[in-house]
């Protein structure tokens, strides 16, 4: 490796720092994207599904056509690459969100028809003259009834799952589950729900995108994720990527609520069918109805536990409810699949996390997405265990806390550990006393020692290091069983 | 009904502008003069992101006809700086750091100019109360709070300084 020459000395790290963008925001001089305005722009509004579910017989325009100031009308035939999945980039599969709905529309609000015209109350009149012929058809809302053998089916694959490289759920198998909770002397079983979260930045979801005299397209959108929107849009119009030149990184709130790739494709595709500059920025209406939410979860956990708070076996069920789209909400299983277990030593885990896919609005990606979920049932979920062992909230997790050169269940060893030190650092902060114990505790690799061997957090520790899982007291299960998929 | 001709005064000068029927203040302050500094956050009343100042009244531009304000004085965000430099509420938005994304920060910026303006000396809960109707979903409120507060106490390090003559984030002044 080339030697590193030492920078300067740092002039930042430790004082603060002006922003860069400080004096715009406060004379209003920063540019937004709905802030750009070009001679001739046109006002681009959806048609969108007024129920859940449905079939779609005709569409009807022709009294659309005649509002004046109406330009031109998209349907799905107009559109080049017309199901695609976000995801599709880092290689998810199969392809399956419609940019404009076909033949069948799967959630309240879903895109079918872009009006475009020389005002947007133009185009709000020729959108409310759009005549839908739609025979609705039973929807379903729960992901445990998705799952069901007679649900209605949301997906064009024939199943309400998405399947993870063959499997209807992400798993992860560590130890023997079954045979922890066997000889454990508590079984403290919950189901923990959420409810789907709206982001509600201040500014709604947004682009203008422009033709350009060479050819190009100039894109300006509030996007968090600029070139993952460019690529997605070059896919779905089936353009080179030289095409597209997305201008962003001004954002009035996100919170992971701008990274589906939603008005930027359809704004695109308007400009090149018209030769003109089209707005498309969501309505708060549209940014509370259809936008992504946080998806709503259910989290079932069975935990087996000895009578010292030990945990010895952990088996989550956890579903999170898609809506009618997977858009980020696969990779938020599998970051749900690594964090599940909590930041605890547990010796044997079994996790099965499903991707439901619902007639609800699709979900995506919001801060933390997969694990905030999980933290939140996983640490109510301690605090029922120490309820019914009759220890307080801070001794649970002292006994199980997870040290450096412990193997988690997705077989990561831990190796930035800090559960210990923040919570010795917590207790200091409210003025609770710890024992003389769990001050003297450290998240440093526990000190190896002899299996079974009575008392002593060593021997319940040694249980646990690094790639021996085992069920505490009882010989290790062999490796072979372990199946960690991820 | 047809369009007309609405004039004002607009952060100083004279406005006439062709205005449809129950065309909203806000539309045209964005769409037709580009003063888009006044955000355009729900439309409904509900966010502040719009708050400009009708002879020295903060109103939600996007509820308020332009009609309205036919022969008035409207300030916005734009006109809040002085010539040269910023306004005493404006550097002491910087130095709390009262904004993330910024999208809330012109309304609070106008709003918060005109509560100086009649009520130099706020209380906190008097603040918080003024900044009711002003939504950051950033969650940003207590950096507001002390900007405000430093803004009524004359906190502010240089109040006359130049917008662009900030320290080098680099360091080296």
């Amino acid at each position: 490796m080339p030697e590193l020459k030492m920078p300067e000395p740092l002039h930042v790290v430790g004082r603060s720092v002006q922003r860069s963008d400080a004096a715009a925001h406060v004379t209003g001089r920063t540019r937004y994207a709905g802030d750009y305005t070009f001679p001739g722009m046109l006002h681009l509004r959806m048609v969108r599904s007024p129920v859940h579910h449905a079939m779609i017989r005709a569409v009807d325009l022709s009294r659309a056509e005649r509002v004046p100031g109406f330009v031109r009308a998209l349907t799905w035939r107009d559109v080049p690459h017309n199901v695609y999945t976000i995801l599709g980039l880092i290689g998810v599969e199969p392809e399956e969100e419609f940019v404009l709905a076909q033949d069948r529309v799967r959630y309240k609000g879903e895109p079918i028809v872009a009006i475009v015209a020389e005002t947007e109350a133009a185009a709000l009149e020729a959108v409310a003259q759009v005549r839908l012929d739609l025979e609705e058809l039973p929807a379903v809302f729960d992901v445990e009834e998705a799952l069901q053998p007679d649900a209605p089916i949301v997906t064009h694959w024939g199943s309400n799952a998405f399947m993870f490289e063959g499997h209807p759920c992400r798993r992860v198998r560590f130890g023997d589950v079954e045979a922890g909770f066997a000889q454990a002397d508590h079984i403290v079983e919950a189901v923990y729900n959420s409810s789907p979260i709206e982001h509600a930045p201040t500014e709604t979801t947004g682009c203008v995108a422009v033709p350009e005299a060479d050819g190009r397209f100039t894109v300006y959108t509030n996007t968090q994720a600029l070139y993952f929107s460019l690529d997605n849009t070059a896919i779905i119009l089936q353009v080179a990527g030289k095409r597209l030149h997305f201008v962003g990184g001004t954002v009035g709130g996100g919170f992971g609520g701008k990274v589906d790739v939603i008005v930027e494709p359809i704004a695109t595709l308007a400009a090149m069918k018209t030769g003109r500059p089209v707005r498309y920025v969501f309505s708060r209406s549209e940014e509370m109805q259809v936008s992504s939410t946080r998806s709503a979860w259910r989290i079932r956990i069975r935990d087996g536990v000895m009578r010292d708070g030990r945990i010895v076996a952990r088996k989550v069920t956890s579903y999170a409810d898609s809506g009618a789209y997977s858009r980020q909400t696969p990779y938020a299983l599998t970051k749900h699949a690594a964090n599940a277990a909590g930041p605890y030593a547990i010796p044997n885990v079994s996790i099965d996390a499903y991707c439901v896919f619902t007639n609800r609005t699709p979900s995506s990606a919001m801060r933390g997405f997969g694990v905030t979920m999980a933290s939140y049932a996983i640490e109510v979920q301690m605090d029922r265990i120490a309820e019914r062992v009759g220890v307080d909230p801070w001794t649970i997790r002292f006994v199980n806390a997870y040290r450096n050169g412990d193997m988690k269940p997705h077989r990561k060893l831990a190796e930035d550990a800090t559960l210990i030190e923040t919570m010795q650092a917590a207790a200091a902060l409210v003025g609770h006393e710890l024992t003389d114990e769990q001050r003297a505790m450290t998240s440093a690799p526990r000190s190896p020692g002899p299996e079974g061997s009575p008392g002593g957090e060593a021997a319940a520790a040694g249980s646990r290091a690094a790639g021996a899982p085992a069920s505490a007291g009882a010989p290790a299960a062999p490796a072979s069983t372990a199946e960690g998929v991820l | 009904m047809g369009s007309r001709i609405v004039s004002f005064e607009l952060c100083g000068r004279e406005v006439e502008v062709l205005v449809s029927p129950m065309a909203t203040l806000q539309s045209v302050l964005r769409s037709q003069l580009g003063y888009t500094g006044t955000k355009e956050g729900c439309r409904q009343g509900g966010c502040g992101s719009c708050t400009v100042l009708v002879d020295g009244e903060p109103m939600m531009s996007c509820l308020l006809p332009v009609e309205d304000v036919e022969g008035r004085r409207v300030t916005t965000i734009e006109g809040i700086a002085p010539v040269a430099g910023l306004a005493p509420i404006q550097q002491a938005f910087i130095e709390k750091n009262a904004f993330q994304c910024g999208y809330c920060t012109p309304g609070m910026v106008v709003l918060t100019k005109t509560l100086l303006d009649h009520h130099p000396s706020p209380s906190r809960d008097e603040i918080i109360d003024a900044l009711g109707g002003n939504v950051c979903r950033c969650t940003g409120y207590a950096p507001i709070i002390e900007a405000i507060e430093a803004a009524a106490a004359g906190a502010t390090t240089d109040a006359g300084r130049d917008a662009g003559d900030w320290p080098d984030p680099s360091g080296e002044r």
